[in-house]
């Protein structure tokens, strides 16, 4: 089941300035919390968030701890040509995960 | 704007109370204003940050400093001869100063992005834009936090 | 109604008639957290209600069946379900939850193991029951059958408990409006579970939120499914009564 929401409007005016809105579920974990024991909870976050549009980069995020769990991310990009927008999440852990959605440019 | 450590001990200890959880009153590692300034000086080197062109959004009461939103805007065309490379975030008294960095061009049409972040205490948080001419410009706005996160304990 | 049919009982149920100024937590938020809740691209609850989307379809269980094959598709047969809940079961011979429901579907029907409370798995599929409720009047307690357990639920709510001394009454009732380092105390009503609330960074039971009340006023908080917390689930819900179920909700 799709863990990331990807959300692209269906269809655009070439050259039309679009918002792109995303969302994962991702507990976002510090690196400085610490059990009731005192153990610290090791680092697990999102590091970087990129965005391509038809395989072209349009947009790149880096995170740090200070982002909140389950990164919401909201950035514009121009619709150029009808075709695909992906986001790919990516993190400790291995974490790796890609949404697609298609846009129509008219 | 500074809590006193007793009342910052007190609102702990009470949030626990409202929120349920044990909280410990110990207090995390957190940036000092050296860090803070460092961290900003990796991205823009040597060269002046000019206050001006970035309108950084954020309420100034925040009702959990787990997710805070953050919006923040930069006048600039976005055409391939004056946009926007890039926007650094950074906080002062979170345990680190960095948020996020987020590098855009002129594919994005507008200098715009807009998410949620963590304070774990009443600061402020600044935003630095970065210009394909070179140059760096910088909002800061204060948030007050009464429910910290960063601290929290299981 | 409810009250003539319960005589005795209802002379004390009709005391918490639901007052003129009832009000979802969702009015005593900030704008910002309330526009969390309201833009569904931003809305974190609806990342579980899209597991739960997912998990509906998925074959589970000795019987290989997935909750698709007897309830088809949930946007028309769970609408209005979570609204009713906690909801009177025979087996049981008093109230269960939705969480409840669930697990019973779960072990009875597709031979499959009950899902852990607070578990992935039963969050994701409660919050796509609940969602499908989204905008309809809780409608809960009417059933005489149930007068009994609402009434525990009723002296659970206004008993003084834990090393604090409070009932939920206390802060609820009288002191709703006001302040608590830092929050503002609300009703109390269940408007918007499961929820995503800040202070968890994730989505929660109701369940879960009474117990992190209890701990706050220093009690030993009922474990989850307990009768005590059934009933207290269902006192509450039957007070919001009509109130518009908002699940999944964003809370502070």
């Amino acid at each position: 089941m799709a863990k990331g929401m990807l959300n692209v409007p269906a269809r655009a005016a070439r050259g039309a300035v679009i918002e792109i809105k995303s969302m994962i579920l991702h507990p976002m974990e510090t690196g400085y919390r610490r059990t009731q024991l005192g153990a610290a909870i090791p680092r697990d976050i999102i590091r970087r968030v990129v965005c391509t549009y038809n395989g072209t980069e349009v947009f790149r995020a880096d995170l740090h701890p200070a982002i909140a769990a389950n990164p919401y991310l909201v950035f514009p990009t121009v619709a150029t040509e009808s075709g695909t927008i992906a986001i790919t999440w990516t993190g400790d852990n291995g974490f790796s995960v890609t949404e697609s959605a298609a846009i129509a440019v008219e | 704007m500074d809590a006193r450590p007793d009342r910052r001990q007190f609102l702990r200890v009470a949030a626990g109370a409202a929120a349920g959880s044990v909280l410990l009153t110990v207090v995390p590692a957190r940036a000092t204003p050296a860090a803070t300034l460092e961290a900003i000086r990796q991205v823009t080197g040597s060269a002046p940050v000019q206050p001006g062109k970035v309108s950084l959004t954020l309420p100034p009461l925040s009702e959990n400093g787990n997710s805070v939103p953050l919006e923040i805007r930069v006048d600039s065309p976005m055409t391939e001869a004056a946009h926007v490379k890039s926007i650094h975030v950074f906080t002062e008294k979170n345990p680190q100063p960095n948020v996020v960095d987020v590098h855009l061009g002129p594919r994005a049409g507008r200098a715009v992005v807009a998410t949620r972040i963590r304070l774990a205490d009443s600061q402020t948080v600044t935003a630095i834009a970065a210009l394909s001419d070179g140059t760096f410009w910088s909002a800061s706005v204060g948030v007050v936090v009464t429910i910290a996160a960063c601290a929290e304990e299981l | 109604m409810a009250a003539a049919a319960l005589g005795l009982a209802g002379a004390a149920l009709a005391a918490d008639a639901p007052a003129p100024d009832r009000r979802s937590g969702y009015e005593f938020m900030s704008r910002e957290t309330r526009a969390m809740q309201d833009d569904e691209t931003a809305n974190p609850g609806l990342l579980w209600v899209r597991e739960g989307e997912g998990l509906w379809r998925v074959k589970v269980g000795a019987a290989g069946a997935a909750c698709a094959d007897c309830h088809g598709e949930a946007r028309t047969s769970m609408k209005g379900v979570a609204a009713r809940y906690p909801a009177f079961d025979a087996a049981h011979g008093g109230p269960i939850t939705i969480e409840q429901r669930i697990n019973q579907c779960r072990v009875e029907r597709q031979k499959a193991p009950a899902l852990a409370y607070e578990s992935a798995e039963l969050l994701a599929l409660t919050a796509y029951v609940a969602r499908q409720s989204r905008g309809l009047p809780i409608d809960v307690g009417a059933d005489p059958r149930l007068a009994r357990a609402l009434e525990t639920g009723r002296a659970l709510y206004h008993r003084r408990q834990g090393q604090l001394d409070l009932a939920c009454a206390q802060c609820h009732d009288q002191y709703w409006g006001r302040k608590l380092a830092g929050n503002t105390i609300p009703q109390g009503h269940p408007t918007g579970y499961p929820v995503y609330r800040l202070e968890w960074q994730h989505l929660g039971s109701l369940q879960r939120r009474l117990r992190n009340c209890l701990t706050g006023i220093r009690a030993e908080a009922f474990p989850y499914g307990s009768p005590e917390l059934v009933q207290l689930e269902l006192f509450l819900m039957w007070r919001a009564r009509g109130m518009p179920v908002e699940a999944p909700g964003v809370r502070p």
